[in-house]
């Protein structure tokens, strides 16, 4: 049986970061479903913030700014110790990062530039053009083949295994060899980002099924805050892939078919960079008032910046503008309309990254400690993916040299790999039945129709209903392809089970919770409750039924005040 | 509009050769290939393999060969071929896993060779380093590379010798080279100063033709090579920097 020290499920950019932290002596290595380069986090293009204070007009910024904009953007939901955490650590991270290699694009006098984002009182947002997420995803892989990180590419974990409250480690399944295994693991870390494939409208990647987030709860680990799911303003109509909000802080405007700046209507001191949450609604609202084009999208026009600044500064958008819309940002506006994009909730875990499992613990956008609160920055992620990531190696390292990392019983990772193999071994004899695909398309319509941008009670009940419908025909799910090697098909089949999870989860809370706060919009309770909400939801799996619970805030500085922009 | 996706199909556990098989595929909507693809599957055969992630041309996993051109799956609009006959076969040069899923090893192990990571000098720049964008934009070209392998596929020389690093990692290594903060001594970096190097490039510049991110790896290796000559005479007559 393969035996590690240390597991880190995801390739991604928090699950590098772990992987680069933990202790050298350890015995560590990566899973990742794909290649660790074509990780979703391939794909963030903005920026990542942190108070470095090098833009003319940042002089007097600080991270004391930067955590309170992150909390006031996160609707006071955020735990305020842990996003001040974050944020005192984003500047070392950032000068971490460029002596990695990432290739910052500059200021006049060489400091690193920084550019204006939604929600931040300065220029905050550190970039490298609009390719951010490349360039670090590129140089943390670069430093994981210098350091020699044993990387297992192509398995996908499809079960946790937890014994008498302690991790022992995962079922994987090789999509090279079709074979299911175990994995033994002193301590294992899960980075394995969002699940916005959940929704039929999102920006995120085909693969992100959000199967790591299913697979901890369904190992008993509560999850936290799922209602909060965010919906980036100004995706591209109509594939919804990212147009950054970089194109924003550049300067870009939102136009309706008025012609019109209507954010002057929503938040007429931002204006176009207030917060996603805020943004995103304004544009739907637009849309549905019929001010929007085809009753579809509205204009992100950029045209104003100029050929130079756009060449420069957002040659990826124009790139994706030409590649798939057929269209130049230079000489025609962005048609955009909002696409789910990030998840705030995930797998409860502390500031530590330690979940309640002994040994199991979480980073990135999988994990919620929660710095997000109801709503997150833009920039803020990738920043939380490397400073959380590198707390969680960290942690990992040190329960496992600490007297807890003994090893466990590898008798109960041989049973969880065979009851994995017969589940396969059934929906693979089977013959007929449901096939996977359509069920996917029902659960999308469900998530993007009832627990969208606007919510309702009757919705909400609705999509409950209709998930634990779908949760019925799953039973009848079969494989049709015999061969197991690269099955997308299995991978699908297992992923699935986690997709119907966490479309549960996320409309049980967004039901119970009868307020607005942040990304969850109640139609009919449209005001942030203080007194009754302010505090964290908490699902568990209690007996094969989600089970709710709550939390209080973390509440230091910052006391909750209206949040206007 | 009607397409035939003629597949090539390869199981190499069962298959005894690489097949053509032909798929109907119909659709009114614009549509990537991959996207065209992914329904092929779900709809007509499961067992069909490709690897895909992002479908927005940056993660590099769904490069293949369309009507005979290097391309991202996800970023060739079906309609934009303007042919109802679709051929797709997986990248050559690399072992056939399945389908359209190859062995991407030989890629990554070349790109391992040139230690492609940043070699600062030791002592980390307090504040972090001053360095102007000009000379930060002399790097861009390079950075912008996703690993797809389309250059390394395409190019006759690594073809025919796979001791050569091919496109890919040589540009890597420049964009290393010329980084400004990079250090990294010349003994170190000029082990490429071979046919296995720098100079196994036949300049046909096929990866600069079919690189789908304008990348121009053969621009990085014609610099590379410029760069060791110069070293050289430098060496020679022991001019100073």
């Amino acid at each position: 049986m393969i035996s590690q020290d240390i597991l880190v499920v995801g390739g991604g950019l928090a699950g590098l970061a772990a992987a680069l932290s933990s202790n050298p002596n350890l015995k560590v290595a990566v899973i990742s479903k794909v290649h660790p380069l074509r990780s979703h986090s391939v794909a963030a293009q903005g920026g990542i913030n942190a108070a470095l204070g090098n833009s003319p007009d940042g002089k007097d910024d600080s991270w004391e700014r930067h955590a309170f904009d992150t909390i006031k953007g996160s609707d006071y939901l955020a735990d305020q110790d842990s996003a001040e955490l974050m944020c005192q650590k984003a500047i070392p991270s950032i000068y971490e990062l460029e002596y990695l290699g990432v290739p910052f694009s500059r200021f006049p006098g060489g400091v690193i530039a920084q550019r204006p984002f939604g929600g931040a009182g300065f220029p905050r947002t550190c970039y490298a053009a609009d390719r951010t997420g490349l360039v670090i995803l590129h140089t943390l892989f670069e430093q994981s083949v210098r350091k020699k990180v044993q990387c297992f590419n192509e398995w996908m974990v499809t079960r946790l295994v937890v014994n008498e409250g302690r991790c022992l480690g995962v079922v994987v399944y090789d999509l090279a060899s079709g074979e299911v295994m175990p994995v033994k693991a002193r301590a294992v870390i899960f980075c394995t980002g969002g699940y916005g494939r959940v929704y039929l409208k999102t920006t995120n990647a085909y693969i992100n099924h959000g199967s790591g987030i299913g697979i901890a709860y369904r190992a008993g680990i509560p999850l936290k805050d799922m209602e909060f799911v965010q919906f980036h303003p100004t995706s591209l109509y109509d594939n919804n892939i990212l147009i950054t909000e970089g194109a924003r802080g550049e300067g870009g405007y939102l136009v309706n078919n008025k012609g019109k700046r209507f954010m002057e209507d929503y938040a007429p001191s931002a204006m176009e960079l207030a917060p996603r949450d805020i943004v995103a609604r304004a544009i739907q609202t637009e849309i549905n008032k019929g001010n929007g084009f085809e009753n579809l999208y509205v204009y992100l026009d950029l045209r104003h910046l100029g050929e130079a600044k756009i060449k420069k500064r957002l040659p990826g958008i124009r790139e994706i503008c030409i590649n798939f819309a057929g269209l130049d940002p230079i000489n025609t506006p962005i048609p955009i309309q909002p696409a789910q994009h990030y998840s705030m909730g995930g797998i409860d875990v502390n500031a530590q990254c330690a979940a309640v499992v002994e040994g199991f613990f979480a980073a990135g956008e999988c994990a919620c400690i929660s710095v997000h609160g109801a709503n997150r920055l833009g920039g803020n992620s990738l920043l939380e993916t490397v400073v959380f990531g590198k707390i969680a190696g960290e942690s990992a390292s040190n329960f496992v040299n600490g007297s807890q990392g003994r090893d466990g019983d590898e008798g109960v990772l041989l049973e969880e790999a065979v009851a994995v193999k017969k589940r396969i071994e059934e929906w693979r004899r089977k013959g007929s039945g449901e096939k996977v695909h359509r069920l996917l398309n029902r659960l999308k319509l469900i998530m993007s129709q009832k627990v969208g941008i606007f919510r309702n009670e009757k919705d909400l009940a609705e999509a409950l209903e209709s998930i634990r419908a779908l949760r019925e025909d799953y039973k009848q799910v079969y494989i049709s392809g015999q061969c197991l090697r690269y099955s997308q098909e299995l991978v699908n089949v297992i992923e699935f089970d986690s997709m119907l999870d966490l479309a549960e989860v996320i409309a049980l809370g967004a039901l119970n919770r009868e307020e607005t706060r942040g990304s969850h919009y109640r139609n009919d309770f449209t005001k942030r409750d203080d007194k009754g909400w302010l505090k964290h939801s908490l699902v568990a799996l209690v007996d094969g039924k989600p089970q709710v619970n709550y939390r209080e805030v973390n509440i230091s500085k910052y006391k909750p005040e209206l949040r206007k922009y | 509009m009607k397409h035939i996706f003629r597949i090539l199909r390869f199981d190499p556990q069962k298959d005894k050769h690489p097949f053509f098989q032909d798929f109907l595929y119909e659709t009114e909507e614009k549509k990537s290939v991959l996207e065209a693809l992914m329904e092929i599957r779900n709809e007509q055969d499961c067992t069909l393999a490709f690897r895909y992630s992002c479908r927005e041309a940056i993660c590099g996993s769904c490069a293949m060969v369309i009507n005979g051109n290097f391309d991202l799956a996800c970023r060739t609009i079906l309609q934009s071929l303007k042919s109802s006959l679709v051929i797709i076969e997986p990248m050559p040069n690399l072992e056939i896993q399945k389908d359209l899923v190859v062995d991407m090893e030989p890629f990554f192990d070349a790109y391992q060779k040139i230690e492609p990571y940043l070699a600062p000098e030791a002592e980390k720049p307090e504040g972090g380093f001053r360095i102007e964008d000009r000379e930060m934009d002399k790097i861009y070209q390079y950075i912008n590379c996703i690993m797809c392998g389309c250059c390394y596929s395409a190019c006759p020389v690594a073809s025919r010798d796979e001791r050569y690093m091919g496109p890919a990692a040589l540009a890597k290594l420049y964009r290393f080279v010329k980084d400004p903060r990079d250090k990294r001594p010349f003994t170190s970096w000029s082990r490429i100063n071979t046919e296995s190097g720098a100079w196994g490039c036949d300049t046909v510049f096929k990866c600069n033709e079919v690189c789908p991110k304008d990348v121009r790896p053969a621009d990085g290796i014609e610099a590379l090579r410029r760069k060791l000559v110069l070293e050289k005479i430098r060496r020679i007559f022991q001019w100073k920097r």
